[in-house]
């Protein structure tokens, strides 16, 4: 496959960035994209040209590090995969692709494609935890019994690998998806039982302070998201979020 | 409880609030219009007893003014927040391979709504104020002196969609509240936190919700457009 790249270039996070242009032939489509950049970084250091940066780490779809915006989609035009379990059979020969970095306030540009997503780290620390005593009387979680509807919803609230894409894909750029994931994973146990107001108050007032967006409901976080978050978490965490403001 | 309405989740839940209200309101709106196909006599007097009836006028009616500005301002002020949200725009971006049109873009029919309720305004709800308020006559007749001259509100209502290209410019207005309301009907059930299991039925029935209701409005205008 021959193919053009619209590739966003930006030194670093002070500077005006720029689409540049590259060709790139001979790409296999059995490559995965983040084997395809390697090939083309490869090109380019033989070239004495900067490489494009981009992030990545396990390339088995579980770290959620490789945040690409292609072609006008979180992680590409397939459905349910990060950008490195995205294969170049999805795309024809001579394709013109686009690749830029998730664009959101809350999620800064360092270099290139990599972008800063510690926003998501510090809504954790908001509340994304429970506290439990690990002093040599820790409870056995099998040993607390739990609805098996509530442990499947919890469990699939917790596959969230925070990669941001429900943030890219939202027109006004909400974390609500995550924020509501991470909510919900914990809210529908027991064991998040006890700080369950504190939890919803606290994150979502941190996803807030970051210059996230307000959720207009389009869904297309959930259409985006390589781990299939339903938007049934975001109306959890509007409730628990209703009921603890009211509470006080 | 404070600071609930500077929360991102508390204006959601705010904009929900007013768009239930609003929804209610259209439902007896086009309920009470529907009789003027019906039959005009009921029509008349329904019309005048929400037209005298202190409760509505006095009470219901401020707060359906206020649901109206508040429902507009706040949906403006959140596009305006979520604009800030991503100060630069992807290069390519492909919104219809994950979203709708109508959720995409509902400050623009927000935005058509708008400019014909403020036409809607000026044809029916200022002149009404304008003759029980400012001119004193709550009659309601077609001539207030003359005791049996009958009601005038079904004469006026079939008046106004004599010209075609009023009878256009409703059409258009609620071409846009159907596409309003595809997305915001189940939209505001969401904001409420009501997206689970036991809500999967009022999908199906805010689509037929916001086809229906415009839809109906359509046909009266058209109804006393050719039968007059």
């Amino acid at each position: 496959m021959n193919l053009t790249l619209k590739i966003w270039r930006q030194k670093n996070a002070d500077t005006k960035g720029k689409l540049v242009d590259y060709s790139l032939s001979d790409v296999s489509p059995d490559m995965s994209f983040l084997e395809m950049l390697d090939v083309l970084n490869e090109q380019l250091i033989n070239k004495g040209e900067e490489p494009v940066a981009f992030d990545h780490d396990c390339r088995e779809g579980i770290c959620g590090m490789c945040s690409l915006y292609i072609n006008g989609e979180a992680h590409g035009p397939d459905r349910g995969v990060t950008t490195c379990q995205l294969h170049m059979r999805m795309f024809k020969d001579g394709d013109t692709i686009y690749i830029e970095p998730f664009r959101a306030k809350a999620f800064p540009v360092i270099k290139d494609l990599i972008v800063d997503r510690s926003s998501f780290d510090r809504i954790q620390h908001a509340g994304g935890f429970i506290s439990v005593n690990t002093s040599g009387n820790t409870i056995d979680a099998n040993a607390i019994p739990v609805n098996k509807e509530d442990a499947d919803d919890a469990f699939a609230a917790a596959t969230c690998i925070g990669c941001g894409a429900c943030v890219a894909s939202c027109k006004n750029s909400s974390a609500m998806l995550f924020v509501g994931a991470k909510v919900s994973q914990f809210a529908l146990l027991p064991q998040g039982k006890v700080e369950a107001t504190d939890r919803v108050l606290n994150m979502v007032k941190q996803m807030d302070e970051e210059g996230f967006g307000n959720c207009t409901n389009t869904g297309a976080c959930e259409v985006e998201c390589p781990k299939g978050i339903s938007l049934e978490n975001i109306a959890r965490m509007n409730q628990e979020y209703l009921k603890a403001a009211l509470k006080g | 409880m404070s600071g609930i309405l500077n929360s991102s989740i508390g204006r959601k839940f705010a904009m929900a609030l007013s768009a239930f209200f609003l929804m209610i309101f259209i439902l007896q709106h086009f309920a009470i219009n529907s009789l003027s196909v019906i039959n005009p006599d009921t029509f008349n007097e329904v019309s005048h007893f929400m037209g005298t009836f202190w409760v509505i006028q006095y009470l219901l009616q401020p707060v359906l003014i206020l649901g109206v500005i508040f429902h507009f301002v706040m949906g403006f002020v959140l596009e305006i927040k979520n604009n800030k949200a991503r100060q630069i725009s992807y290069a390519k971006n492909n919104g219809a391979a994950n979203s709708t049109w109508m959720s995409r873009n509902m400050i623009w029919s927000g935005g058509f709504i708008l400019v014909f309720l403020v036409i809607h305004f000026i044809d029916f709800w200022i002149p009404e104020i304008n003759t029980k308020y400012i001119a004193g006559d709550m009659s309601g007749l077609i001539d207030p002196n003359v005791a049996d001259s009958g009601y005038r509100y079904y004469e006026e209502l079939v008046h106004k969609f004599e010209p075609i290209w009023r009878v256009a410019l409703y059409c258009l207005g609620f071409i846009f509240l159907a596409l309003h309301l595809l997305h915001g009907f189940n939209s505001a059930f969401q904001s409420v936190g009501a997206n689970n299991k036991y809500t999967k039925g009022l999908k199906g029935f805010g689509k037929f919700y916001a086809i229906v209701i415009p839809v109906g409005f359509i046909f009266i205008a058209l109804f006393h457009h050719f039968s007059h």
